[in-house]
Parts: C-alpha cells; structure tokens; sequence
C-alpha cells in the first residue's frame, strides 16, 4: 500500500430529512455482526444498536408545563439518530485503563475487542451512550450463521462495542483506490465504490452525509470549515450544532436542525 | 480514662489466648455458617462468569451497580484500621489500646474483599491481569495511567501491603508468647512468624521505631485511597451528579465513619463472643463514640456541602438530578433512610450517655451507621447512571439481580468468616499494648478522691 494518505472523517445528520424509518439501524445491524436485538433485550433494556433513533414528541410552546393537555395535531414527533460522535475531545478514552479505544491519526474513535477487559468505564463515561456492552454471549440461528459479515469481528461477550464509521469499509477503500498511483479517497470515491458505512448508504432520505472534513471539495465543507492551525472545527451552516456541546467533547457528528415552519414563517415545508 | 481493676500479666495472657488454645465448638460452627454462604457466593459468582454479565441487574445507561457500591463500601471499611492505630498512636489516645488490631485485621480482610469486588464486575475476569499489574506482558501496550482503575489498584495495593506490615509487626511480641506456650508442629509455625523475637530491648526498640514510622508512613496513603476511590466518579464528567469536586474529602470522612462504627460492631462482637469484659470496658465504646459523633458530623458537613454545591451551580440538569435523587419515589424514600441511618439516628443515640456506654446500643446505631454508608454509595452511583444527561431517551433504572444480592451477602460472610479465622489462630487483642497500658497506668490524688491516670514517658 501506498503512503497512508490524511483524512478526517465525519458525519453530517440532517434532523430536518430524517424520517424515523430506522433503514440505518438495520442496515448498521446486518454490516456490523450486531447482536440480534431480540424482544428480551429491549425490556432488560441491553439492546444494542450502533446507530439508534430517539424519539421524542414536541408540544407547542404554551404547553411545555403541561404536555398532556396539548392537542394532538400539534404535537410533533421528533427523530434523533444517535450514533458514536468520534468525539475529538472524547471523555471514553482516557478512563479505559487497558487502552482499549484510542483515537486515530484519522479522526475516528476506535475500539480494540481484543484489548478490553471490560470495566465499562468508557460507558458510564459516554455522555450520550452510544457504546454497548455485551452482557451475553451473542447468538445466531443456523440459518443466519453465513450472512455474518467477513470483514467485521463477532464480539463476544463481556466487552464493549461501538459505531466504529464502518472502519472496515474505509479501509477496503484505501486499499482499492488509493493503491493506484495518485488515487485519493474523497467524497465522489467513496459514493461511487459503496465505500461510505452502511447507514450512509442505507438512508433513504439523504439525511446522513458522510465525508472528508480535509476534503475542500468535499460535502461536508459547505457546513464545516476545519481551521488549519487550531484544528478546530468552524460551523459554517446557522443549523448546524453539536450535541452536548457545553461537555467539550468536540464530536466529529454535526447535526443540522430541524426547520420549524411554524417559527420561521416558511409555510408548506415538508 | 482507666477504669477497671489491674490485671497482670500472666492473666492477660491467659485471657486474651483461650481463643487459641480452646475450641469451643460454636466457633467451627459459626465458622462453618459463614463458609457456606461463601460458597454460595462463589457459586453465584461462577455462575456469572459462565453465563455473563446478563445475569445481573446491570443494564445500558446503569452500567455498575451493586457490585461497585460494594467495592467503594468495603475500601471505606478499612479506614478504620489507619484511624484507630495510626491517628490514635501518634495522637497518644490511651484508649485505643484493645481496638488497635482488630481494626488493622478488619483493614486487611476488607480491602481483600473490596479489591475482588471489581475484578468480579469486569466483563472478562480472566483477562484483567494486564489491567491490575502494570506490565506489558509481551504485547507492547501498558496500562493506561491516565484511567482512575489504574490509579485505584495501585492505592488500594499499596494500602493492602502497608496495612499488612502494620498487622504484622504490632504481632511480633505475641507470636512469640504463642511460641512459648505451644508445642510440637504448632510451636515450630509460631516460631517462624515471630521471627526470633526474644524481647530483648534492641528488639523493642525497633519494634518500636517500625509502630511509629509505619503509622505516619501509612497517613498520606489513608488520605489518598478513599480520594482516589471517588475520582473513579469525579472524573467522570459525563456523569452530572459524579463530576464534583467535593468528592475527595467527602469520601474520606465518610469513609472513617463507617469504618470506626464497623470496628465498634467488630469489638463488641468480640466481648461478648470471648468473653473480653475486662479488656473491652464501656469507656472504650464511649470514647469511640465520641469519636464518632465527631467524625459523623465532619461527614453530614461535607453531604450537606455536596449537595448545596450541586444546587448552587443553577445547571438545570444537575438540579434535575437531585430533584430525582430526593424527591422522586422510590429514590426519596432510599435517600431519607439514608440520611437518617447514617447521621440523625445514630448521632441522636450517641448523643447519650448511657447509650454510649452500652455496647448493645452502639451495635444497633453502627449497624444503622453501616446500611446508611452502603446507600449512600449507592445513590450516589446509580441514580447518577439512571439519567446522566439531559438526553432522557435513554433513562432507566436499575434493579439488582438475585445473582448480585447472594454475591454482596458473601462479602459480608466473607470478612466474618476471616475475622473468626484469624482469631483462632492470632489473638485479637494486642497483649503487649494491653500490658504496656497496664505498666504506665497509675492512680494520682485529687482533693479527697483517687482518679485512674496514664503514665507515660515523653
């Protein structure tokens, strides 16, 4: 392999373009080996789900102390994928005491399955908790032993896991465009050989952008401008923000805010 | 403080060593009665290291539950022993005397317990040797010394071996009485442990010298292990209600403060277990529980500060916290009993003279002082857990499995079983800092009255 080119990943959620299928969760499912979630799972409250929707129902402003007298028709569900934030600044990584999740020269937050003991530190120690524990041994029925993706390790039990931005696939990108002489893994590339991890892929709406902050021509760089020097991300778009960012995690996910028809008056949106 | 009448030597000798020399048949029962709920704890514990970690309570947001509140429980237990024999030593307090070693006993025994406590947690226990022992064991990567479970193994370590020393050392003398006084097999055990202890003055003297070096040695480290315990939370800044500064000095006191009541519930055991009246007399219990009532009011400063401090910051999600903790069954009424076992009941007996000086009394408010220290943990990891941001898409709560139950019970058979082990073999009570005290106590005149005092040579 050539000289490892630089990059820096990131993630853009279009709140305003997400429709709470979860096509992003299944598709996560079946890339990644991910446990099945089973009815069990949920009510012992263990499931896990790299990339998960939370759902939440907005009540109009003159009903925030009193949400149940809200008429129904104003009552809005609002969808919320969270997935690992591949946090610059990430709170998981110093207290793992094994040094099972570092962050890369590539911007990701990665996890070494065969490094953690787990102490579930790293969880507690997860302000939006996005990473999974695996308190079984996971199962697959015989007949779905050979779906299991090549690629991606099966965890088993007692150790911690988490959205890795299909590391896998980014990796067999570098290896299939970067190899040729003068081959870069930007934006176009990583669209035109299904190298984007599979939530990208699989939402229907766009609302999952997935790019190169290093990239100038990139998709993100209409929303993020990365400064030079600091390394420090510039939001560029007046709807972008950063969960949680009072905590000072600086994750590379960008979310970009629901439009509200009613607040800005642009009436028929959606 | 000097009550009771003077006893020599050779009945000091006599009392304090029946329990090695007799063998009563309750004492291998009640040794036997706490063995099997060890076992049962083991198997529970087995159990869960062949299925995993779902047979617990433990859930997403709820990532330690009981097994971490026990961890942080017994590591405050073992307070006590640097309280009682070292501040009490350099302090010159006469009255520690018969408490010194069962605290140091009760010291080593639960930080031997506390320190199982997370390697059962972990979600591969077989692995944890490159977390605990800071080596690289052929693969390259040391542990990570920036995690508060690296700094917490080698505190509680350091702890464990120096406590032990303590132990040790104080035992030379009375190893060698046992020594003198056994034969065949047993004299040749004790003959090696007391380390050819003659008791001539060299031998003494450093004993001596070791006593008050190890004591003030052993200080800094007493500071530092509960402080370093709490930064397993505070340095948590995920967490809302674990992310406070507050925590070190709060941990520590109240750490001391069920220490000494275990002691208290240890010593009163033991009176009446062996029959120890004339060596374990109510001025000891009353001298303790003065010290108590010092040391639980140190603590309820440093609660009522924890929580003011988590108001006065006016976060709308750590006051959401609190407001959770304290005003919303069924966490309130946990965190009223709390606050009433740990300070206002026990507090409100030792207030008492009588109560004081009545050593079924003070069992019951030290047992009281004990559940409200384990709440106290409790609520501070779990509810913390249950809704750690405002995020609450993910809120949920935690329920402890039978499999965590059986397992925290066996901790508590755990020391039990170790402290009746110990005492079959060692005595319990220091004799030579019993004869000590006999030597440099003295009767002075006062006006028309003759009071008990303390010689002692400066």
């Amino acid at each position: 392999m050539a000289q490892r080119k630089p990059h820096k990943w990131g993630m853009i959620v279009d709140i305003d373009k997400c429709t709470g299928c979860q096509a992003c969760v299944v598709a996560c499912q079946a890339e990644n080996n991910v446990q099945l979630n089973t009815e069990d799972r949920f009510h012992e409250r263990r499931p896990i789900e790299w990339i998960h929707i939370q759902r939440y129902w907005e009540v109009p402003e003159e009903y925030r102390s009193r949400p149940e007298d809200a008429p129904f028709q104003d009552i809005k569900a609002r969808f919320l994928p969270v997935l690992c934030q591949h946090c610059e600044n990430a709170p998981c990584e110093p207290v793992c005491p094994v040094y099972a999740t570092y962050h890369n020269d590539q911007g990701l937050n990665v996890q070494v399955y065969n490094r953690c003991v787990g102490t579930r530190y790293c969880a507690n120690n997860c302000p939006y908790q996005v990473r999974f524990f695996n308190y079984w041994e996971p199962v697959w029925p015989d007949r779905m032993r050979n779906q299991l993706n090549p690629d991606v390790t099966v965890r088993s039990r007692g150790i911690m896991e988490k959205c890795s931005f299909c590391i896998q696939r980014l990796r067999r990108g570098e290896r299939q465009v970067e190899a040729a002489e003068g081959g870069e893994l930007n934006d176009r590339a990583l669209a035109e050989g299904n190298f984007a991890p599979a939530c990208v892929q699989a939402c229907p709406t766009g609302s999952l952008i997935f790019g190169d902050y290093t990239d100038p021509d990139g998709q993100l760089s209409q929303y993020v401008a990365v400064d030079e020097d600091t390394n420090e991300k510039v939001l560029k778009d007046d709807r972008a923000y950063q969960l949680l960012k009072n905590i000072g995690t600086e994750p590379n996910v960008i979310y970009l805010k629901k439009i509200d028809p009613r607040r800005t008056g642009e009436g028929g949106h959606g | 403080m000097q009550e009771g009448r003077a006893l020599a030597d050779r009945q000091i000798n006599r009392d304090l060593l029946h329990t090695i020399f007799t063998h009563p048949k309750w004492q291998w029962g009640l040794i036997a009665f706490f063995g099997i709920i060890v076992l049962g704890a083991m198997c529970a514990a087995g159990y869960m290291f062949n299925r995993g970690l779902g047979v617990s309570g433990l859930n997403r947001p709820v990532m330690w539950g009981f097994f971490i509140t026990n961890f942080v429980f017994w590591i405050g237990i073992s307070h006590a022993g640097v309280m009682l024999s070292a501040i009490l030593r350099l302090s010159k307090a006469e009255w520690r005397r018969p408490a010194t070693r069962a605290a140091e006993v009760l010291t080593v025994f639960s930080l031997m317990t506390a320190m199982l406590m997370p390697l059962i947690h972990a979600g591969r226990p077989w692995r944890v040797f490159y977390w605990v022992f800071p080596f690289d064991w052929a693969r390259g990567v040391y542990p990570n010394v920036r995690s508060a479970l690296i700094w917490d193994p080698s505190a509680v370590f350091t702890y464990l071996t120096s406590s032990t020393l303590f132990v040790y050392i104080a035992l030379l003398p009375d190893l060698a009485v046992i020594r003198d006084r056994s034969t065949g097999i047993r004299r040749q055990i004790y003959s090696v442990l007391a380390l050819g202890w003659r008791g001539n003055p060299r031998q003494w003297k450093l004993q001596i010298i070791a006593g008050v070096l190890l004591s003030a040695l052993i200080l800094p480290v007493f500071v530092s292990v509960h402080s370093i315990v709490s930064f397993d939370f505070s340095m948590a800044i995920a967490v809302k209600s674990w992310h406070s500064t507050i925590f070190p000095p709060y941990f520590v006191i109240g750490a001391v403060h069920s220490g000494v009541a275990a002691v208290v519930i240890v010593m009163a055991v033991m009176r009446w277990l062996y029959g120890w009246q004339e060596y374990i007399r109510p001025e000891h219990f009353d001298a303790l529980g003065r010290l108590l009532v010092v040391v639980a009011t140190g603590w309820f400063f440093f609660f009522v500060l924890e929580f003011f401090f988590g108001l006065y910051s006016l976060e709308a999600d750590e006051i959401a916290v609190k407001d959770f903790l304290s005003a919303q069954a069924p966490w309130s009424w946990w965190f009223i009993t709390f606050v009433g076992t740990t300070y206002f009941i026990p507090v409100g007996m030792w207030l008492f003279k009588g109560v004081r000086r009545n050593p079924g009394l003070m069992i019951i408010a030290c047992i009281s002082v004990n559940i409200g220290m384990w709440l106290e943990r409790f609520l501070i990891i779990v509810p913390g857990l249950a809704q750690k941001q405002v995020m609450n898409f993910t809120y949920f709560t935690y329920a402890p499995s039978v499999v965590e139950v059986v397992i925290v019970i066996g901790t508590f058979a755990l020391v039990c079983m170790l402290m009746l082990l110990f005492a079959k073999v060692f005595p319990l009570i220091p004799l030579y800092d019993i004869k000590e005290g006999e030597i440099a106590r003295d009767e002075i005149q006062i006006g028309r009255r003759k009071v008990p005092a303390v010689l002692r040579e400066e």
